[in-house]
């Protein structure tokens, strides 16, 4: 188990800087997920870490050593890819073993068995260790696929998108599981995905990339909650954050043709001065009622069965709120909304950053489950 | 605008049943959606419908009559692909327009009928562009245009936005939710994605195996699933499922959840239900979804101390994977309730949430405690 770090790592292919001055500490024993669209450079981080790629500048420690002169082998890494490389020929057992039987490692056949045991058992597999990997479901092999990572007890495990040909059940299955995996191994995890409910529901901390560049780490809760800027904002959460250009004028916010909104207390602390503005709220601050203070349009309506989902209409703005599944709503019914200003998010509209970070949040009320 | 029937149709390739006895109704205007995984039979009963597969058995009546004779060309139905199906070296406009060319209107007519469509999908401004120069949401949308241009009677779709990313997924759930309004055509969407069901359609026909297993509207297949397979297909996070005893001493009842592993008071009702049910013994699966799942942080009468195993975040709530004895029970709770994993706090399950079904079978035994 090690601890990684990156500093001011920079990764050129032709033209295109792929990984641009990244610096980065993955604790020991920590489950750190990258996160980012297709693009950002995440695979290429990963690769770098695993030595299958040299970077241009910069520097990689692994357990405090600069990794620069090591091999792939020296780095004592464990890779798993989205694509499961099993030997097909071969029995589950095979396949477990056969990191194990490298002529740099020398393993007595008891301590194999021993070994490829304890990951069976780890990934609930024992009962298929005598199948052939081509008899295995997508879920199966990719157990195995992460077994073989498991047997060889690297310095560090990372993985590339390994759920993203399960389909969804074995997806939201299979996350807990590698979660709790990694908290049982106490193993130094780096997960790379494009999928943030993926990233929030495992990650101790969440690393969010785009174009090359760390945009922001933080806790799953402190992305969620404090977004650096736009793009962390409308990447993470789903529904995606609204997000609309308006105008602070003195204690209203404008959204020009839709709605005016007048701060209450909360939203004088978090947005104060005038002038444009990107304001941003999720939909789980938005709410609907006769209390509301500005009206709108129902556009859409989709049942999550635990709740639903409401777009509105104001003009030409678009925007969602979330609301009990028992709420009757209609589209084309006219309602009245309020934001949770406590949870309001203002912008900059040029640079895109978020100017109410570091402004006082109470925390959300600790209501307990409600009954539905 | 029509009435499309589905009576006992059965398909089968060798001995093996594709669609078996299915018996449907979808209203004139309605928006019914076939949900279920990949092979249980929905694409074959839209293609049967849209005449491009034969059925076995059965009837296929449009507005009351039997068109299993009638050419996919003669049933007035048109059918958009998950793949966009458009002429590369025409223009948007083209695509669009093409139907039309063997209906013989004029110039005019086919513009503003393609016109008005375009208008409807806001692709306007897009006309003049040949596929290669759109995006897959644009392509998609130009294919459903095509598909509306003629009027037709009833629109059938087969996963048409299966293969756009989440975002555009999102977004055309609701294009395609106010197109159905404006145009008000009967509709049959297939896809096996639960949350597409659920926002879209006015009635979800559950399928697997070839075999139809619930229709009802979003709500009731959510609320009140007829079997295992619907309980587990619809909602997400899945709905926990596990086999469970019911005790009653002393009149006191209680339901107790696989070998012993935890125990929850429940009121007597549920005897006299459970009696009145149609299963001989007390082989039961119980199941409940994260939300049925009440928890608090502080003990609390008629909660089970248990330990919160591992918190997934996701934001707007959390979903907490409790341990129960040698099982794991998945919560909902509100973000950050539970401050950390390995923390002890109480449960219980809802009674109005937590649902009964035959071990042996796996049918609802519909039981509903108020």
């Amino acid at each position: 188990m090690a601890e990684v770090r990156l500093d001011k790592v920079t990764k050129t292919f032709g033209s295109h800087k792929a990984v641009d001055a990244l610096s980065l500490r993955i604790a020991d024993g920590e489950f750190f997920v990258l996160l980012g669209p297709t693009g950002a450079g995440k695979t290429t981080t990963l690769r770098l870490i695993a030595g299958l790629e040299k970077p241009d500048s910069g520097t990689i420690a692994i357990g405090g050593d600069d990794a620069a002169g090591w091999s792939v082998a020296e780095r004592d890494v464990a890779l798993v890819f989205q694509y499961y490389s099993l030997y097909p020929r071969y029995t589950v057992r095979e396949n477990l073993a056969f990191p194990l039987k490298s002529r740099v490692r020398s393993y007595t056949a008891a301590e194999i068995e021993q070994r490829v045991a304890h990951a069976a058992n780890m990934l609930r597999i024992e009962h298929l260790l005598d199948r052939k990997t081509d008899k295995l479901s997508g879920g199966e092999m990719q157990r195995v696929s992460i077994g073989r990572a498991i047997v060889r007890e690297p310095r560090v495990f990372l993985m590339d998108e390994p759920l993203s040909n399960l389909d969804a059940k074995l997806r939201e299955a299979l996350r807990a599981e590698l979660k709790d995996l990694q908290m049982k191994l106490g193993a130094t995890f780096l997960f790379v995905t494009h999928d943030q409910i993926e990233a929030m529901s495992m990650g101790d901390k969440v690393g969010v990339l785009n174009n090359g560049r760390l945009v922001q780490v933080g806790t799953p809760n402190e992305i969620y909650n404090s977004p650096r800027d736009t793009f962390v904002a409308a990447f993470v959460g789903s529904p995606a954050m609204n997000l609309m250009g308006g105008e602070l004028r003195a204690d209203r916010i404008v959204v020009p043709g839709a709605f005016e909104l007048p701060l209450d207390d909360a939203g004088r602390r978090r947005l104060n001065g005038n002038g444009p503005i990107t304001v941003g709220i999720r939909s789980e601050d938005v709410s609907i009622g006769a209390e509301g203070v500005a009206e709108a349009i129902v556009h859409h309506v989709e049942n999550h069965g635990v709740e639903k989902i409401v777009t509105l209409r104001a003009g030409d703005c678009l925007f969602k709120a979330t609301v009990p599944a028992i709420a009757r709503i209609a589209i084309d019914d006219t309602v009245r909304f309020a934001w949770n200003q406590d949870r309001v998010h203002g912008f900059d509209p040029q640079s895109g950053l978020n100017r109410t970070r570091h402004a006082g949040q109470t925390d959300r009320p600790a209501m307990g489950s409600v009954p539905a | 605008m029509a009435e499309i029937v589905l009576r006992d149709i059965a398909k089968y390739f060798g001995d093996n049943y594709v669609i078996r006895k299915l018996n449907l109704t979808i209203a004139h205007k309605e928006f019914v959606v076939l949900l279920g995984p990949s092979g249980c039979g929905k694409t074959t009963t839209l293609r049967s419908i849209a005449g491009l597969e034969e059925i076995d058995s059965g009837d296929i009546l449009i507005d009351g009559k039997p068109v299993q004779s009638l050419r996919a060309g003669d049933r007035d139905i048109a059918f958009v692909f998950q793949l966009f199906a458009l002429y590369p070296h025409l223009t948007a406009y083209d695509n669009i327009a093409f139907p039309l060319h063997a209906t013989r209107e004029s110039g005019a007519v086919v513009e503003e009928k393609v016109r008005a469509v375009a208008r409807s999908l806001q692709i306007e401004h897009l006309l003049r562009r040949r596929p290669s120069a759109l995006s897959g949401g644009d392509m998609q949308r130009v294919a459903i245009g095509r598909a509306l241009v003629r009027r037709p009677k009833a629109m059938l779709m087969d996963e048409p936005i299966g293969a756009l990313d989440a975002k555009l997924r999102e977004e055309m759930r609701s294009e395609l939710k106010r197109l159905h309004l404006e145009n008000n055509s009967t509709t049959i969407y297939v896809t096996h994605d639960q949350v597409e069901a659920m926002s879209l359609a006015d009635r979800i026909a559950v399928m697997n195996d070839g075999v139809l297993q619930q229709v009802g509207t979003p709500s009731e297949v959510y609320l009140h699933p007829a079997n295992l397979f619907v309980a587990q297909f619809v909602g997400s996070p899945v709905m926990n499922i596990t086999n469970a005893t019911v005790k009653s001493v002393n009149g006191h009842t209680s339901v107790i959840l696989g070998d012993g592993d935890g125990t929850f008071d429940f009121p007597a009702e549920l005897e006299r239900k459970l009696a009145a049910a149609p299963v001989g013994d007390r082989d039961l699966v119980v199941g409940i979804r994260p939300e049925g799942v009440l928890v608090e942080r502080q003990e609390r009468a008629g909660y089970l101390p248990v330990q919160a195993h591992i918190i997934e975040p996701l934001g707007a709530y959390d979903i907490v994977d409790l341990k129960v004895g040698g099982q794991f029970i998945r919560a909902r709770t509100p973000s950050g309730y539970v401050p950390r994993a390995g923390e002890t706090v109480w449960a219980k399950l809802d009674k109005a949430q937590t649902h009964f079904f035959s071990a042996g079978s796996g049918e609802s035994l519909h039981i509903r405690l108020g």
